[in-house]
């Protein structure tokens, strides 16, 4: 009990910004969660007599050029922007395992099709293909959503391929195949747990960059329209405020939306430090 | 011509202090070949890398001396400067490392790797250079040399690859040579060539050798002397041949014991029994070796071995009770 | 072993580059031609009439099949025709070409300023693994990577523009006090200079400065971290020990020997940066008022004007695999062993 004790402390101790980390993560999951609840305004109701009001104590982050509580709109876009972030991620994992698990077991024609496919993403400036995407596909949420799951593929379906390519005949997996495991069980049963722990790095610092991605979309008016609270748009519409010195519209969702991103960032590279020291840059 | 006297290093690591050498004493005469032979894990290569100043930053040297004397300098090695240390390097001592392709620059021509240094030690003109460099390739026997100065260490064999870490080394005419492990890695014909290379070289320039190996039987047959280390401590030092005819320490008897030659069987060979003990321990034994010795006992063997007397003048050994 | 001559490994990074711009056709084509709704509707426009769209339809050439389409389009690439804006009202093409220009300068000195910082940070770091400098450069690296650019780029010219007044107004490549340089490359920097006009130069680095400031800050980091890994590697490498060993000064050992190789890897990243960069290149674009073809496809998207879209994005990826191209072939030059493997 104390050697746990004492070892979880140590841990700690050794990732202290890791676990600030978590605790930013666990305070942006509660703001996406209760966000709406406890805003103290409506994020949408205008009032053009409080209209771009500097940060106050009753309007601690200010309010924008309809007199909207900034603080109020920056909490309730929480749950939109790591929503989108968490499909887009979601999707692309499951896809992009999928794809990486065939292409990396089976070899052969499968894996050159694939790879092939992924190179031609892989071709393409990222954010310029998801803007193309979006662009084509049309203007909606659902669709930012597939374009930033679609440009985070290649990264999902080359680390599993490589790390299936490894293991593919390795002992514990000619043992499954001995004791009459068909491959598709192999995949799922044998294979995929065994690459689990080293994705969870890259769904963490993909998750940042996800939400980057999906913000950028949204600030050159793709995907999420106004009056809809979003971090990516507040901060295009407080772009023109500026430069005459209503700073508070664009920096507060500016700065969450940085913060939520570092913190997945550093969340990513904590975890990388714990599962594998070696991977350490 | 070297004599190191107490060498005592740590390393600082995350688990702890490794104390990785304890009191090591040793000394080389001119001309003279002498082996380092231990376990992985013994201290040889620290040994060697603190003599060179090449440690990684971890590791501290917390005592001893390392006299060095040469025609031209006399200097404690672990007091002298950086810079002063950086003109002896490679000019009045050398080293060769194991794993030849490695230790060779992967994207420079390997005749350059060697005007490189000869450049910073020599004054030769730039365009003498090239041809000292092309004659150190021929004196290390490497069959077309002007082809050879051109290749990168990647299109060479791990044999050529020591060849050409050889002449990198010898370039400048140093004394002494420390070689650490200079034929791990190369398949056995090619080991036997290495070794009968370095032998003829350090005959003709009369060039001090330490040979750095965990293969006792290489050791006896190019050596003159023998250091045996375990677990950072010099355990015995003798000439080669009373070492095997008379083992006093019951490690070297057993690693004796456990080498291989053309006339025993398989059978005869007899494994070491235990491992090196944790270096990191704070509760660390003053013998190292009492954990695994036969002939352990505590009421004679509580304190450090270390400062025990000559039994003969040219024979050291670490024990209490001494074979 | 017979080693392949310099020209073989160039023409043959040049063929494996084909296949890249093949998808890339493809995938391009297949944007506009494979959607949901109506491509044809999507050419002319949000405001176009029916009798406009069948126009459009007609010409080009969506009532055949796919794969003629797909003939017609590559045929249509081969003459240079992209189509017509119906903002400018210019060809795509010639709206391209003429604010291509920009957009490169700004990514290039958006690249250098990133590289002449980021290089060295990273060095530094690597000499002294463990201190504080070398925590402070990590957080740096991660706190770089998780900045959104258009929130840095805005937050600049609060600062510096607004603020301190130590920058021009943040609208495009010239104060309007200024003409342009003739053209001879496109670079405003680079043609003020050729044409000897100092006052111009100083005008357009002044309006270059914090774009490319924005766009650097966001390279910064995986450039410091990759530099700073590979250093790292090297300089515990065996081969730096032997050089150490010799004797070589500590310059040519840290420059010489472990710089030249650490550069492998950087020289690779270049690849991922320049990814990076072409996307941030569009925000920082529109937060600057920039006028490179970012910005024009920010405009296009705004007006729901397709063709330029389409041609913006085979302009960025064929650039992009050019890009890469040129990066494969630097490599090629640092590293005797590329091109042996393969």
């Amino acid at each position: 009990m104390t050697t746990t004790l004492k070892h979880t402390r140590y841990v700690i101790g050794e990732n202290l910004i890791t676990f600030a980390a978590f605790a930013l993560f666990l305070a942006l999951a509660l703001m996406a969660i209760l966000g709406p609840a406890i805003a103290p305004y409506s994020p949408l109701t205008t009032n053009s007599a409080i209209a771009l009001q500097s940060p106050s104590l009753a309007h601690w982050f200010g309010t924008d050029q309809l007199g909207r509580d900034v603080l109020s709109r920056v909490m309730v876009a929480t749950r939109l922007d790591l929503g989108i972030a968490v499909l887009a991620v979601a999707l692309s994992f499951v896809v992009g395992s999928f794809l990486g698990t065939c292409a990396g077991y089976f070899g052969g024609w499968t894996d050159r099709i694939i790879s092939r496919c992924i190179d031609t993403l892989m071709a393409f400036p990222l954010f310029v293909l998801a803007m193309g995407l979006v662009a084509a596909l049309g203007n909606s949420i659902e669709n930012i959503i597939y374009a930033t799951a679609m440009i985070n593929l290649p990264l999902y379906t080359r680390v599993i391929r490589s790390e299936v390519l490894v293991r593919r005949s390795a002992g514990f997996v000619e043992a499954a195949r001995l004791t009459g495991n068909g491959d598709w069980r192999i995949m799922a049963y044998h294979l995929f747990p065994n690459v689990l722990p080293v994705m969870m790095v890259h769904v963490s610092l993909n998750m940042g960059w996800a939400i980057l991605n999906a913000a950028g979309l949204s600030f050159i008016g793709l995907g999420v329209q106004p009056p809809t609270a979003e971090w990516g748009i507040m901060v295009a519409e407080g772009a023109t405020y500026i430069v005459s010195g209503e700073w508070w519209l664009a920096l507060f969702p500016g700065a969450v939306l940085m913060l939520a991103v570092f913190c997945f960032n550093l969340l990513g590279d904590g975890l990388r430090d714990l599962i594998d020291p070696r991977m350490r840059t | 011509m070297l004599s190191v006297e107490d060498l005592s290093v740590e390393f600082r690591t995350r688990a702890g202090v490794v104390k990785a050498l304890e009191a090591v004493n040793f000394s080389v005469q001119p001309g003279e070949t002498v082996g380092i032979v231990g376990e992985s894990g013994s201290g040889k290569s620290v040994t060697a890398f603190t003599l060179m100043g090449v440690l990684d930053r971890a590791g501290q040297v917390t005592a001893g001396r390392a006299l060095f004397q040469s025609n031209r300098v006399a200097v404690d090695l672990l007091k002298e400067s950086e810079s002063s240390l950086r003109q002896l390097r490679g000019q009045e001592l050398s080293m060769i490392f194991q794993n030849p392709r490695t230790a060779l620059n992967p994207i420079r021509q390997v005749g350059k790797q060697i005007t490189d240094v000869l450049r910073c030690h020599s004054d030769l003109p730039p365009a003498d250079l090239r041809l000292k460099a092309l004659e150190m390739l021929a004196s290390v026997r490497i069959p077309d040399p002007v082809k050879r100065y051109e290749a990168y260490p990647y299109e060479l064999s791990g044999g050529l690859c020591q060849r050409i870490m050889i002449a990198l080394a010898l370039a400048c005419s140093p004394e002494l040579l420390i070689a650490d492990e200079p034929t791990t890695g190369l398949d056995v014909t090619t080991q036997t060539t290495v070794m009968n290379l370095l032998k003829d070289l350090a005959a003709q320039r009369q060039m001090a050798t330490v040979l750095i190996t965990h293969d006792l039987a290489l050791a006896s047959e190019y050596c003159d002397r023998i250091v045996v280390m375990h677990a950072g401590h010099v355990v015995e030092s003798a000439p080669t041949h009373s070492l095997f005819s008379q083992p006093r320490h019951p490690y070297t008897a057993k690693l004796i014991a456990a080498t291989p030659e053309p006339h025993k069987s398989f059978a005869e060979l007899m494994p070491i029994g235990g491992n090196l003990p944790d270096l990191k321990a704070m509760d660390l034994a003053p013998c190292r070796f009492s954990t695994r010795c036969d002939r352990f006992d505590s009421a004679l063997c509580g304190q450090t071995p270390l400062k025990r007397a000559a039994l003969a003048p040219d024979h050291q050994v670490a024990c209490w009770q001494p074979l | 072993m017979a080693k392949p001559s310099t020209s073989q490994i160039v023409t043959q990074r040049i063929l494996a580059a084909l296949p890249s711009v093949i998808g890339v056709v493809i995938v391009t084509f297949l944007l506009t031609r494979a959607l949901p709704g109506d491509p044809a509707a999507f050419f002319a426009g949000p405001a176009a009439t029916a009798a406009a769209i069948e126009e459009v339809r007609r010409n080009l050439g969506l009532d055949k099949s796919l794969l003629e389409q797909f003939f017609l389009y590559v045929g249509d690439l081969f003459r240079g025709d992209l189509g017509v804006s119906l903002i400018t009202g210019q060809t795509v093409v010639y709206d391209l070409m003429t604010r291509l220009p920009a957009s490169l300068e700004l990514t290039l000195a958006g690249l250098v300023l990133a590289i002449a910082l980021a290089v060295p940070l990273g060095v530094l770091a690597a000499t002294r693994p463990n201190s504080w400098i070398d925590h402070g450069i990590r957080l740096l690296a991660t706190a770089g990577v998780s900045l959104p650019t258009f929130f840095t780029g805005l937050f600049l010219i609060y600062l510096l523009y607004y603020r301190l007044g130590v920058v021009p107004a943040p609208l495009g490549r010239l104060n309007i006090l200024y003409s342009a340089p003739p053209q001879i490359t496109g670079f405003y920097l680079v043609d003020s200079l050729l044409s000897g006009n100092l006052g111009l130069f100083g005008a357009a680095a002044a309006q270059l400065f914090l774009p490319a400031v924005t766009l650097g800050l966001f390279a910064l980091a995986p450039l410091t971290r990759v530099t700073r890994a590979s250093m790292l590697g090297m300089l515990s490498s065996d081969f730096i020990r032997t050089a150490r060993a010799s004797g070589l000064p500590p310059r040519q050992v840290l420059f010489g020997y472990a710089f030249r190789n650490a550069l492998l890897p950087i020289v690779t990243t270049l690849g991922i940066v320049f990814s990076f960069l072409l996307g941030a290149n569009i925000l920082v674009e529109k937060v600057f008022a920039w006028p490179g073809i970012g910005s024009y496809a920010v405009e296009a998207l705004v007006a729901s004007d397709y063709a330029p879209i389409q041609g913006f994005i085979l302009t960025m990826a064929l650039l992009y695999v050019v890009l890469n191209l040129l990066i494969d072939l630097l490599y090629v030059v640092i590293d005797p062993r590329a091109g042996v493997e393969s």
